[in-house]
């Protein structure tokens, strides 16, 4: 493809910022174990914590994102304003819609699996489609 | 009527019918090119029943998943594609990050000039001392906005699923929920008389200083919430009725979105026609200060509360 | 601040109509179905007006930028309006209302007595969501604002509460969430190579990046990721498992607000991250579209395939939106000005059609004793006319038969493909094969509803006894032909709205 051609030439090679950004790539593995969970699972109450799984992940890949070496958190202290002293504040405001994001969106499966719970008397997935099935509706 | 043919000929020709339906005698396409209405037709009893057990064993037979050869080997294959799937995804996401910028450095692509005005300037624009919070509740205010309505319509949705509206059955609920509960455990009260109101007295705290310091609506409103997951474990919901029952809950979050809702159009529709909005961003520094900052965070604070607390009752008892 | 020019009041309508919406549904919680249900057709009522006072100013005066506070971009949040939003707000407003009218009798059956009220405050804020989709210029408003449809829309399906909904609310979550998931990845690394949230700075910063080639795979990778998070969202084909449980088992509103509407706010926030975001040139370049054209034919054929298969008609009809929703994905594939337009047409073409589609077979179960399978809806047709003339004007759209919206995107694509010398031969085979198909299945139902039945114990229903319903139908006939008759300006429209789109 004509961008990998161009990066290449370039000098650019893989793995360069890998070591560095390690923090990074263990959010990306732990994203894929979330997301995985989430798809392949049976159990709805597993699939529900694959979900929390991705979404911290989310947040510490955006946590590795805002922080600077060496300096302070994003609050206003004995009056320094200039911007060398403190971190980006902007990633900091996006964990904190994405974690009540996140919490919403968990009590909502949570309940359906309640009801799917009170009506089939199973936490499988692929048994409640099953029983769906022979029911015929 | 033909002078050279006789009669039954005549009949047969095509000049007779064309004579025929230019009189208006009879029309040839009424009863041919209709559909003609369907008749049921009888089956024999015997042959209704052999294809109703035909098709039951071919329900069980594909559907029999034990000893299914094909759905066990699809079974298979599908697991081990969905971690050959994963393990792809795992590794172009890495990829990815081996060609991010360095984390920690300062010359990244995202420190430019939003954040540096954000921080260079955020308390003289906002009043707030904690950069984040200013962040999010007054440059970025309509995100918030569209962030507690997202806890709104979580819980219109799950009062959808779990709300029991009908008696009996919420009667039936009280009973069971009381069935697998202690009822007046001594350890659980005593801690709650101690802790509840300090929870209470530190939400309260976290909320008021969100532009001062760490917190915020959205944290303080999770402690409150707590406290009162924790007092109504510890006695019962007819206590916490006393003080929280479904009209307070629903006036609570209805006046404070309604207030938030205000607040931010009227800030929206001034900042975007260039008309001043008198709001005072007060000395930063002090509580009452930081212009929409303070209200906005009792609201949502209000807001989260509730919500934290109405998520507990529904799941426990299918109602407030 | 300085710089801001005089607005008009006409230019403060969109953020107006987006936070109605939101008062509403947030007022309408605390009240019984009746007045939720007023609220609802007046804040649609009002939207409607609304939108068109804007669609007539920026037909005058061209596209603008609003400010949402004092601090423009890129420090503040934007809405970005113009042509093709105003008029997309203004159609989507137009269907709903319909849709609502016209399943409303299926709901207050359908639904119990305390809960009929919340399913307002669900469209309600459903229709904001809609709303802030169209007119944003933030990717992360846009972020916020997907989660609030994905709650509303999986509100939507289980409203319903039987077995089945459950089931296809539960599976559409999951496959939502993993979507969701993909996107807010994307996002995110978005912002690290380039550093902004507001749609116009990130699209600079990837002209600077393609230029000097720096973090190249990175944005292509990330463009591939927020693609495909957006694609398991809107049903392209191989994630489209939940679309038929959930369109064919909830109550007739939703089915027909989600095939219309839902699905379609998510590809237009494609268009918007297509055109404002990467810019198209990069997006073309990036030969991500190929892959959005070949899931887009593959999903025509199977689409088309399944539906054969089916025996229940709403879950044919289910299955003929995963087809249509590949005809949308195929004209984006194609990478070409021409494809957008004819993409842009046909999501206005479907929404009219699929929601007459889902309420006029809803008016043909009624009257077949409320079974859905074909053996009992045979001539359905002559026991309700009014049900019957709308399902056969439906099903003449979707094949393509001209005097009807269908044929004139068809024509669009058809004119599309010619243009683009690559893609030319497989689009228009599967286009034909696709038309086959959509015959067989669509005519079908039409001649089995019209074939008359000798002993019949179902009532038939005349147009006076629910009018209201009558209505609703006359109007998505009257919209399906004036879009099939007089297109001409619209597309007309829809080229210049695209024009200023970028």
């Amino acid at each position: 493809m004509r961008f990998m051609h161009y990066s290449e030439e370039e000098g650019c090679k893989v793995g360069a910022n890998l070591l560095n950004n390690y923090g990074e790539a263990v959010a990306m593995v732990l994203f894929v174990i979330g997301f995985g969970n989430l798809m392949l699972q049976s159990n709805l109450i597993k699939k529900i914590i694959g979900l929390n799984i991705m979404d911290t992940a989310v947040y510490l890949f955006l946590a590795e994102k805002g922080y600077i070496t060496g300096r302070a958190a994003p609050i206003v202290a004995d009056g320094v304003q200039s911007a060398e002293a403190y971190i980006n504040p902007v990633p900091s405001g996006l964990v904190l819609t994405g974690i009540v994001v996140s919490v919403s969106v968990s009590a909502l499966m949570l309940s359906l699996t309640i009801r799917l719970y009170q009506r089939y008397h199973t936490l499988d997935l692929d048994e409640i489609s099953l029983q769906l099935k022979k029911e015929g509706l | 009527m033909s002078r050279m043919k006789s009669e039954e000929e005549y009949r047969k020709t095509k000049a007779f019918h064309f004579f025929r339906w230019l009189s208006g005698e009879k029309d040839p396409y009424i009863g041919n090119l209709e559909m003609r209405p369907q008749k049921e037709y009888m089956r024999a009893e015997d042959s209704i029943l052999d294809r109703m057990r035909e098709s039951q064993m071919v329900m069980d037979k594909v559907y029999d998943t034990r000893h299914n050869r094909w759905l066990l080997l699809f079974r298979r294959f599908y697991r081990i594609m969905a971690v050959i799937f994963c393990i792809m995804l795992a590794g172009l996401l890495l990829f990815t990050v081996s060609y991010l910028p360095p984390t920690g450095n300062a010359s990244n692509p995202d420190n430019n000039e939003v954040a540096s005005r954000y921080i260079e300037s955020g308390m003289q624009e906002t009043g707030a001392v904690n950069i984040v919070t200013g962040m999010i509740l007054t440059y970025r205010a309509f995100d918030t906005f569209g962030e507690t309505n997202v806890l709104f319509i979580a819980t219109c949705c799950v009062m959808i699923m779990l709300m029991v509206e009908d008696a009996e059955l919420k009667k039936q609920e009280v009973m069971n929920d009381r069935r697998f509960e202690p009822k007046n455990d001594a350890i659980l009260q005593g801690t709650a008389m101690v802790l509840v109101p300090v929870i209470f007295i530190f939400g309260i705290y976290i909320i008021l200083n969100g532009h001062l310091s760490p917190g915020g609506g959205f944290s303080g409103g999770a402690t409150i919430g707590a406290g009162m997951i924790l007092y109504a474990s510890a006695f019962s919901f007819k206590d916490t009725q006393r003080f929280f029952d479904e009209k307070v809950y629903k006036i609570a979050k209805i006046s404070a979105l309604c207030v938030y809702g205000l607040i931010g159009i009227y800030y929206y529709v001034t900042g975007a026609n260039g008309i001043e909005n008198h709001i005072p961003l007060g000395i930063p520094g002090h509580i009452v200060s930081a212009g929409i900052i303070f209200p906005i965070n009792i609201c949502v604070g209000l807001e989260v509360a509730c919500t934290m607390y109405a998520f507990y009752a529904l799941f426990r008892r299918g109602g407030l | 601040m300085s710089g801001q020019m005089e607005l008009e009041f006409v230019q403060n309508f969109p953020c107006f109509s987006i936070m109605f919406c939101m008062f509403a549904g947030i007022i309408s919680s605390a009240f019984k179905e009746k007045i939720a249900r007023v609220l609802n057709i007046a804040v649609l009522t009002v939207n409607i007006i609304l939108s068109a006072a804007v669609l007539l100013f920026t037909v005058r005066a061209g596209n603008y930028v609003y400010v949402m506070g004092k601090f423009p971009a890129p420090w503040g949040n934007e809405l970005r309006i113009g042509v093709l939003e105003a008029g997309l707000a203004l159609f989507f407003c137009v269907i709903m209302l319909l849709c609502l009218l016209g399943g409303r009798h299926k709901l207050v059956q359908e639904v119990e007595e305390g809960k009929q009220g919340l399913y307002y405050v669900l469209t309600d804020l459903m229709l904001s969501s809609l709303l802030a989709l169209i007119y944003t210029n933030d990717l992360f408003t846009a972020y916020v604002f997907v989660e609030i449809n994905t709650i509303s829309a999986c509100g939507l399906i289980m409203i319903r509460q039987n077995g089945r909904t459950i089931e296809a609310a539960v599976r559409y979550m999951i496959m939502s969430l993993l979507g969701s998931g993909l996107f807010l990845v994307g996002i995110c690394m978005l912002y690290d190579l380039t550093g902004h949230l507001l749609m116009s700075n990130i699209q600079a910063e990837i002209g600077r990046i393609v230029a000097e080639g720096a973090y190249r795979p990175p944005l292509l990778v990330t463009i591939a990721i927020i693609s495909v998070g957006l694609a398991i969202k809107s049903a392209l084909f191989p994630f489209h498992a939940w679309l038929p449980d959930a369109y064919g088992y909830s109550t007739v509103s939703s089915a027909a607000v989600l095939s219309s509407l839902v699905s379609k706010g998510y590809i237009f926030l494609l268009f918007k991250i297509i055109y404002r975001v990467i810019g198209f040139d990069v997006f073309h370049d990036s030969k991500i579209v190929n892959m959005l054209f070949i899931f887009g034919l593959m999903g025509m054929v199977f689409g088309s395939l399944s539906a054969i298969k089916e025996n229940d008609v709403r879950r044919m009809i289910a299955f003929s939106s995963v087809a249509q929703i590949g005809y949308i994905y195929m004209g984006i594939g194609m990478g070409t000005q021409v494809g957008m337009v004819a993409s842009v047409f046909h999501v206005l073409s479907h929404a009219a059609t699929k929601s007459l589609l889902f309420i006029s077979a809803i008016g043909l179960t009624d009257v077949s004793g409320g079974s859905r399978k074909f053996i009992e809806l045979t001539g359905s047709g002559y026991r309700n006319k009014c049900a019957g003339m709308a399902f056969s004007v439906g099903s003449l759209s979707m094949v393509g038969v001209p005097m009807f919206s269908g044929f004139i995107s068809k024509l669009l694509f058809s004119q599309a493909a010619v243009q683009n010398e690559g893609k030319m031969l497989p689009t228009l085979i599967v286009l034909g094969i696709s038309t086959i198909l959509n015959a067989i299945y669509f005519m079908k139902t039409v001649i089995r509803i019209y074939t008359p039945v000798d002993d019949v114990e179902y009532p038939t229903v005349s147009w006076g006894e629910n009018k209201i319903y009558a209505a609703v139908l006359l109007c998505f006939v009257a919209l399906n032909v004036f879009l099939g008759i007089c297109s001409q300006p619209i597309v007309d429209l829809i080229e210049k709205g695209l024009g200023m789109f970028a």
